[in-house]
């Protein structure tokens, strides 16, 4: 968990690519930036609102770390949220992580803040703002509309297999889902995707 | 809504009290506040009006003189309205324990049989104050035993309570009726154990949000079959599980039982058994609203509450489903404040609800509902005058759900009643607020959290320093404030120069330079409380205020770019301040100040301070 900060307080973006295994740091490194956006630009921005606050030098923080390290702390005590209530609000509902194609970051969904699909794909389209729901009669697919591309909403089952969001009725996939991809068409549609685990490890 | 009316209000409002205790009180008090009014010379100088006017009467007049500050205002007019007034006053409010002494206290007010004290400073709720910090209330009981033992109430706020100092409180106190407990810690329920056992005219029991060892819920069996007096009863922040026995005894023969809040084990049939028997309840406290196992249809709950025609208050509502959620519906017409911080409800159970509920004026949420939520509350909710938005995982950033801009947009277009908000969300824009600031010019409380630190306006990326003016440009009545976002000097350019009733201002992550803070201190008149971390306000911002600090309660700064040096100065030129530095763990880089507490005292400097505290 407390690797999936994000850059707000970290120092300037790492150019030297960082591995782990296969992984490559980079790609899984987690920003508020929207999909498309520049990583970098963003990232770059983040710095120098921090600059900015911490004028003169000999300035010391007991929350904004400035080591070099590759986990960022949290900062101690914001948001302003009573520890109390953080133990008393049920924190089992359910959440999941949502990646889409091609977006450096993750986000997670609340599946049973939602009623149905259709509130579900709502949630998308808030969730990822260049994205909207294109309406083809049964079909549930999200479209960006800049550039056409097609995504087409999937979830990995407890089996450990991954289904087209929508095939089974609502509270079974509520139980069952432990993650959502939304997959650019291209692979969906002819089922490469589905096998190409590779693809999974970078994104995930 | 308040079952006993002396009982002070939100505590924010009430002035602390000029507490001296020597003949030259009245001068010292004026020195100390330039702003204060002088009083008339007019009621100083002719002693023959005086003696006409017997201290019997004056004492019973101002006996019913409520209010702090105009008691404050009292004690400043003469040297036997002085007498008079501390005679008779019952209940002292002390803002910050270590401003006075109880020594001070009690020889001044002789006849006190009520008490409320506030010790840490508010960023201790976040973690920003070691453990083991003061603000021990043992010191001031041992006081009170001999100088009040006719004491009947305690009402503590951000203290260290012990076991030990609870069980003196209740053997040593034989009138102690009312005992409330805000966000303290360092007691555990064996304290509680000792104030049912012995407190035999017990009429409130309240334990809110305090850090407290819960080690079993045996304290409420303590409670003696004779104790009928109770009439609040608040134990919802407590975890273990009571015996439903005892406690349904106990409320059967309350039968003044105005307040009820149980915890989170009492189960739907367990509150519907409690309701029957104490239907005269004004505030209900609910526990986990689910069943587990279905035990019967919900309709057998649905006259849960059709005999609480008193109930205005509801709180609680655990785990509460849309299946259940509609037994509180025959109770809602009448409701002023629905607490639902703990149920996580969607917009259309929230909606649903919202629709029978046309009397709020508090409401506080969990942002589960969403900015459609939001927009249901704007509908059904016109006299709404209070809300609050918590956030559901505010440390997990990958949640992106929860509330935005348009949802306080559509509230403030339905409720243009609201003076008190509390808002987390995610993203806000300067349009936004300033459209809000319109739609509700009477805002006399205003905290909004941009949950990522210095953050912009995301849709035109500026600063939201315009969000703010428009606040305090609108809203004249404004006593606090609390900014978040990116904010630049410009923000408290405008609070200094248009927040004239400003009395609480929250800084975190704000400003460019030395003048943010001084705009402020030079431009609030009735500042009292400052409290700031993580700005970059140096040493002439902190010396800005030299001249201000002795007419406040309080200044935090912590994480800002303040020395040593520049904390020595202060505590040199000002004497009747302690200033204080709380020292960093490791110890390093000892010339900066990385917490700073300054705050105005008769007491002098900490005589329990830590090694860790240091009063320059």
């Amino acid at each position: 968990m407390s690797s999936e900060i994000s850059n707000i307080t970290s120092e300037p973006p790492n150019t030297d690519a960082v591995t782990v295994g296969s992984l490559n740091i980079n790609d899984t490194e987690l920003t508020l930036g929207l999909p498309g956006e520049s990583r970098k630009l963003v990232a770059k921005r983040r710095f120098s609102v921090i600059t900015d606050l911490k004028l003169g030098g000999n300035h010391r923080s007991d929350s904004i770390i400035t080591k070099n390290s590759p986990s960022k702390e949290q900062l101690v005590g914001w948001p302003p949220v009573r520890s109390y209530r953080k133990n008393m609000t049920k924190s089992d509902c359910k959440y999941v992580k949502v990646a889409v194609d091609g977006a450096p970051y993750l986000r997670k969904v609340g599946l049973e803040l939602y009623s149905g699909y259709q509130q579900l794909m709502c949630a998308f389209e808030d969730l990822f703002s260049c994205l909207a729901i294109k309406n083809v009669s049964n079909e549930m697919k999200l479209m960006d509309p800049v550039n056409g591309t097609e995504y087409v909403p999937t979830y990995e089952d407890k089996d450990g297999d991954w289904m087209l969001v929508g095939d089974v009725p609502w509270k079974m996939f509520v139980e069952s889902c432990k993650r959502i991809r939304l997959m650019k068409n291209s692979e969906a549609i002819n089922g490469s995707g589905m096998h190409n685990s590779q693809i999974f490890e970078t994104t995930f | 809504m308040d079952p006993n009316p002396k009982r002070p209000k939100t505590v924010d409002r009430v002035d602390s009290v000029e507490v001296v205790n020597s003949s030259e009180s009245t001068q010292l008090l004026c020195s100390i506040d330039p702003n204060r009014k002088r009083a008339k010379t007019v009621d100083r100088v002719d002693s023959a009006e005086s003696t006409q006017f017997p201290d019997e009467v004056l004492e019973r007049v101002l006996s019913l003189i409520d209010s702090h500050k105009d008691r404050s205002s009292v004690s400043l007019v003469c040297k036997d309205w002085y007498n008079a007034e501390r005679w008779s006053r019952r209940h002292v409010f002390i803002g910050n324990c270590y401003s006075v002494s109880p020594e001070i206290v009690a020889a001044r007010f002789p006849r006190i049989r009520s008490v409320t004290i506030k010790g840490k400073p508010r960023f201790s709720d976040f973690n920003l104050v070691p453990e083991d910090w003061g603000a021990d209330i043992y010191p001031w009981l041992s006081v009170f035993a001999l100088a009040y033992p006719f004491l009947e109430e305690l009402r503590l706020k951000r203290m260290a309570v012990s076991d030990e100092s609870l069980e003196f409180l209740a053997t040593k106190f034989c009138n102690f009726k009312a005992l409330s407990l805000l966000s303290c810690d360092g007691f555990s329920t064996d304290g509680l154990k000792a104030i049912a056992t012995h407190c035999k005219n017990l009429t409130e029991l309240d334990i809110q949000e305090n850090g407290i060892d819960d080690l079993g819920g045996h304290w409420l069996s303590c409670f003696p079959e004779t104790l009928t007096s109770l009439e609040v009863l608040n134990f919802a922040s407590l975890n273990s599980e009571v015996s439903f026995d005892a406690l349904e005894k106990l409320v059967s023969r309350c039968k003044s039982l105005k307040v009820l809040k149980v915890n989170r084990n009492i189960s739907l049939d367990q509150l519907q058994k409690l309701l029957s028997h104490c239907p005269q309840l004004m505030e209900l406290g609910t526990g986990a609203f689910t069943q587990e196992l279905i035990s019967g249809p919900v309709t057998e709950f649905k006259n849960m509450f059709s005999n609480c025609r008193n109930l205005i208050t509801l709180s609680g509502l655990w785990d509460a489903t849309p299946l259940y959620l509609p037994v509180i519906y025959p109770a809602c017409a009448r409701l002023t404040f629905l607490n639902l911080s703990y149920a996580t409800l969607r917009s259309d159970e929230l909606a649903n609800l919202l629709s029978h509920c046309k009397s709020l004026r508090r409401l506080w949420l969990l942002d589960t509902v969403g900015d459609k939520g939001l927009e249901a509350v704007g509908s059904c909710c016109p006299f709404l005058e209070e809300l609050r938005v918590f956030p559901a995982h505010p440390f997990d950033q990958q949640i992106f759900l929860g509330v935005t801009e348009s949802g306080f947009v559509s509230v403030s277009r339905g409720c243009p009643r609201l003076r008190y908000v509390l808002y987390f969300c995610r993203q806000m824009t300067n349009a936004a607020v300033a459209a809000i600031a319109k739609n509700c010019p009477d805002f006399t409380h205003f905290r909004l959290c941009i949950m990522n630190p210095g953050q912009p306006d995301y849709l035109t990326k500026e600063p939201m320093d315009e969000a703010f003016g428009s606040i305090v440009k609108t809203c004249t009545k404004l006593q606090r404030l609390a900014i978040s976002g990116l904010l630049t000097d410009r923000t408290f350019e405008y609070i200094g120069k248009y927040s004239k009733n400003l009395e609480t201002l929250s800084v975190a992550f704000a400003g460019s330079s030395d003048l943010g803070m001084e705009y402020v201190l030079q431009g609030c008149p009735k500042l009292r409380k400052l409290e700031i971390r993580d700005c970059p306000f140096g040493n002439a911002a902190l010396l800005s205020g030299l001249t201000k600090y002795e007419s406040m309660r309080s200044l935090w700064m912590s994480a800002c770019n303040v020395s040593m040096n520049a904390c020595r100065a202060l505590a040199k030129e000002k004497p009747r301040l302690n200033v204080e530095v709380i020292r960093d763990e490791d110890g390093a880089d000892d010339s900066q100040a990385h917490k700073v507490y300054v705050y105005r005292t008769v007491a002098g400097p900490r005589r329990d301070a830590p090694p860790f505290v240091l009063t320059l």
